[in-house]
């Protein structure tokens, strides 16, 4: 296939798609699945069946719309009517009424004005709702698969590379890395074998960000690990996807085939004379193979446990040969920064931080879901104008950042711009982009405890700090809620988390303890009103004691 | 062969190059305790012993595995660094079912030995008695996983000087466990070759000679460097030197 093929496919996809009057999408994602979509799948069809409409309008899987707890989701297009809480009967009754009659069903629509879409700005999830997440000529409709022609036929490796840096776009794992700067050094890397690496192992509980882009637009992914193999020189591409998202794995793999098929993976892309191939690794069930090293050995069939850096995977990754290594939203953000340009991307978010971040909104919150918002917002428009606030009759609480090992933000600090400098400054990090909401029904140290027992299970094992202090952490606490900790119990654990946070080999460890930390930080009163209660003559001795030891 | 100028608490040495930090502190008498770490294998980093302070960097870094660079300033000593090692022995010694009045190793055990470097008089954490097992099966050897600290010298002598690959690990975080072969008796391993290279270079009593009784198990560590050099660099003769 040449960019002129490319482009022809565009054209005939763009030219199949008009001729349908309705293009009716429901959302595919997994939390529509879970909430009944394939029902108002075969119901949807069904209906255009018997009512002979399938010249007039067809019926299309999509990717997640965002607003997962009001699902299954539909959108019907041309006149963008999104439609809620569809069941086999509203399905019925959108191709009824919508599609024979024109007319819309009020009781189930939702207003795209609303400030929940009004807010994002959509780069990563631009083509979900949009597009059939099983097709790659839909994909390549929707400008798909242009910036890798772009980047093949107008740009030496360099320019991409300098493309990436100029748009400032910075790793979406967690840390923040300058994504450009990475894949510099790799390019720079003298070895004939170089390898691209996705780390599509999400593992926060309530994050689905990644799983979300892989279900709903595999292609998106695809197309921006292309592009970096192209800057970098690599020729061989694994993706890493947690066994848990049987799903996006399915997903995947047929994308692959799809793009191998039409000559944009494999051999002489594009008829150019770079080689790329994707392959697909599944994880076992580790939350610490998400971490980079970890997950390269694991990758190479090895125990999945993380190794002392440096050297870092950009100087010896996998098979100790140079490795680039980025999450699956950053790839995302790729094709789009070198199909548009970097000023258009560095004119979005703020200038440290620019381009937007997706967080999946959960806990205490009356719309949960999938978001897309440009760096910078405050925390209160996330919070309130997106999710809704926290249900009737409640107080917000906190807002925990950055999964089990991010920290809490409270209510005094409600303003905070979202971005990966501000998010440290209060003790939480920006993460891989899980944002669970608390509320005042909720009490901190079990959140804690929660947090701490999560991280106290996925601990590999390898390092003392992590695998000891951890199930300690996780005992105090314990013995903090039922009552039974003292005034040096509660010290200790402080002494604790801060030393497991500074020796712990990997990233786990290091931020195991910040649930605990941050959430002493604001809330230390919810710690010592469990305290054991003491006369302040037994206190103070117990404190000389505790001086003593110190000494 | 370029050298490589740096400072150790506030005294410059000069490292080749390929030389860690730990090898340069050795070879000059500075005191940085280990645990995982055994001249002749390969390092791990995992032990967190041999951290240390270097200027300009935000993390601790262990001294094992970090190669120090021109003008770099370590420091080996602070007080935070003593704290910690201390806090690291702690949690190891809180971990495991580690009673030294009736082990065989009582006076030649490492951890031991850490104890008492580190200055460590009690232990402020709940002792965790792990109900660990003991495998008996092997003819000659003993494991006893409770006095483990899982500090894989085993593994790792056994994949790379022996080339067996008997032992692994098993299992997650405090759960982990050395496993022979595939979680079998030792006794019926058949890539055993019995060599006792193990139970040589285990710093504690996990693994231990048949017969042996209370701090009579004493153990020779020298020979796995001796085996490596003589492997690598054709030094076949052994020089006479202190075990570490």
């Amino acid at each position: 296939m040449t960019v002129e093929d490319l482009r022809e496919l565009a054209e005939k996809e763009l030219a199949r798609q008009a001729e349908f009057k309705y293009r009716i999408l429901y959302c595919s994602s997994a939390g529509c699945v879970s909430s009944g979509c394939d029902a108002v799948k075969i119901e949807l069809k069904k209906t255009v069946a018997e009512l002979e409409l399938s010249k007039k309008c067809e019926i299309i899987g999509t990717g997640c719309l965002g607003l997962c707890g009001e699902g299954p989701l539909v959108i019907v297009y041309p006149d963008m009517t999104l439609y809620q809480h569809v069941d086999a009967g509203i399905a019925r009754r959108i191709i009824e009424e919508h599609v024979g009659q024109g007319k819309k069903l009020k009781e189930n629509e939702l207003d795209l004005n609303d400030p929940f879409f009004a807010t994002q700005k959509k780069i990563v999830l631009e083509n979900m709702g949009k597009i059939n997440a099983e097709s790659i000529e839909e994909y390549i409709a929707a400008d798909g698969y242009e910036a890798l022609a772009k980047a093949l036929t107008e740009m030496v490796p360099e320019e991409v590379i300098g493309e990436i840096r100029k748009a400032g776009l910075r790793g979406r794992g967690g840390a923040g890395y300058p994504t450009g700067l990475k894949w510099d050094i790799v390019r720079k890397g003298v070895s004939e074998q170089k390898y691209v690496v996705c780390n599509a192992d999400e593992g926060d509980p309530g994050a689905f960000m990644d799983r979300s882009v892989l279900e709903g637009d595999p292609h998106r992914v695809l197309e921006g690990m292309a592009i970096a193999a192209y800057a970098v020189g690599a020729n061989q591409g694994y993706i890493y996807v947690r066994a848990e998202y049987p799903l996006a794995i399915d997903r995947l793999r047929t994308a692959i085939k799809q793009a191998e098929r039409l000559g944009l993976l494999g051999n002489r892309i594009l008829e150019s004379q770079f080689n790329f191939r994707i392959d697909i690794r599944i994880g076992a069930g580790a939350f610490v193979c998400g971490e980079e090293t970890a997950l390269l050995r694991s990758v190479m069939g090895r125990r999945g446990r993380p190794k002392v850096r440096p050297p870092y995977p950009s100087e010896k990754g996998l098979w100790d040969k140079p490795t680039v290594i980025n999450n699956v939203e950053t790839y995302a953000n790729v094709a789009p920064i070198i199909r548009d340009g970097s000023a258009w991307f560095a004119s979005i978010g703020t200038q440290k931080s620019p381009g937007t971040k997706v967080f999946a909104i959960a806990g205490n919150v009356k719309r949960p879901g999938l978001i897309e918002v440009p760096m910078g917002i405050p925390l209160r428009k996330i919070v309130f104008d997106i999710g809704g606030g926290t249900p009737e009759g409640t107080q917000f609480k906190a807002a925990q950042a950055g999964g089990p090992s991010g920290g809490c933000i409270p209510t005094e600090h409600l303003d905070i711009p979202v971005d990966y400098e501000s998010l440290q400054t209060v003790g939480a990090m920006m993460g891989s982009g899980g944002m669970i909401v608390i509320d005042n029904t909720s009490n901190m140290v079990e959140v804690a405890k929660f947090f701490s027992e999560f991280c106290m299970d996925e601990s590999c094992g390898k390092c003392v700090p992590c695998r000891v202090g951890t199930k300690h952490i996780h005992i105090m606490l314990d013995k903090i809620i039922k009552g039974e900790a003292s005034e040096s119990d509660f010290e200790l654990l402080k002494e604790l988390c801060v030393m497991v946070k500074e020796t712990s080999l990997c990233g786990l460890g290091q931020s195991a303890p910040n649930g605990v930390l941050s959430t002493i930080r604001f809330f230390e009163e919810e710690y010592r009103a469990k305290l054991k209660k003491q006369d302040g003559k037994q206190s103070q001795q117990e404190s000389s004691v505790i001086a003593a030891k110190e000494v | 062969m370029s050298v490589i100028t740096f400072t150790i608490n506030g005294e410059q040495y000069s490292a080749k190059e390929g030389d860690t930090i730990l090898q340069v502190a050795r070879d000059n008498n500075i005191p940085i305790p280990t645990l995982c770490y055994l001249e002749g294998l390969s390092t791990l980093g995992a032990c967190r012993l041999c951290l240390v302070e270097i200027e300009g960097t935000p993390k601790l870094l262990p001294a094992c595995t970090t190669k120090p660079t021109e003008g770099m300033v370590v420091k080996t000593d602070t007080d935070k660094l003593k704290r910690y090692r201390k806090m690291i022995v702690e949690l190891l010694a809180s971990e495991g079912n580690h009673q030294c009045a009736v082990c065989v190793m009582n006076g030649h055990c490492e951890l031991q030995d850490l104890a008492y470097e580190v200055g460590l008089d009690h232990v402020r954490f709940p002792y965790l008695f792990p109900k660990k097992s003991l495998d008996a099966t092997h003819k000659d050897f003993v494991m006893d996983r409770n006095r483990c600290v899982l500090c894989t010298r085993c593994v790792r002598v056994c994949h790379e000087v022996e080339a067996a690959h008997v032992w692994d690990i098993a299992g997650r975080g405090i759960d982990c466990e050395i496993i022979a072969d595939l979680n079998q008796p030792w006794g019926t391993s058949p890539s055993c070759t019995s060599c006792g290279k193990c139970v040589n270079v285990c710093p504690t009593g996990a693994l231990f000679e048949k017969g042996a009784t209370i701090g009579e198990m004493e153990k020779e560590r020298g020979f796995i460097k001796f085996i490596v050099n003589a492997r690598k660099k054709h030094e076949w003769v052994r020089v006479a030197e202190e075990d570490e």
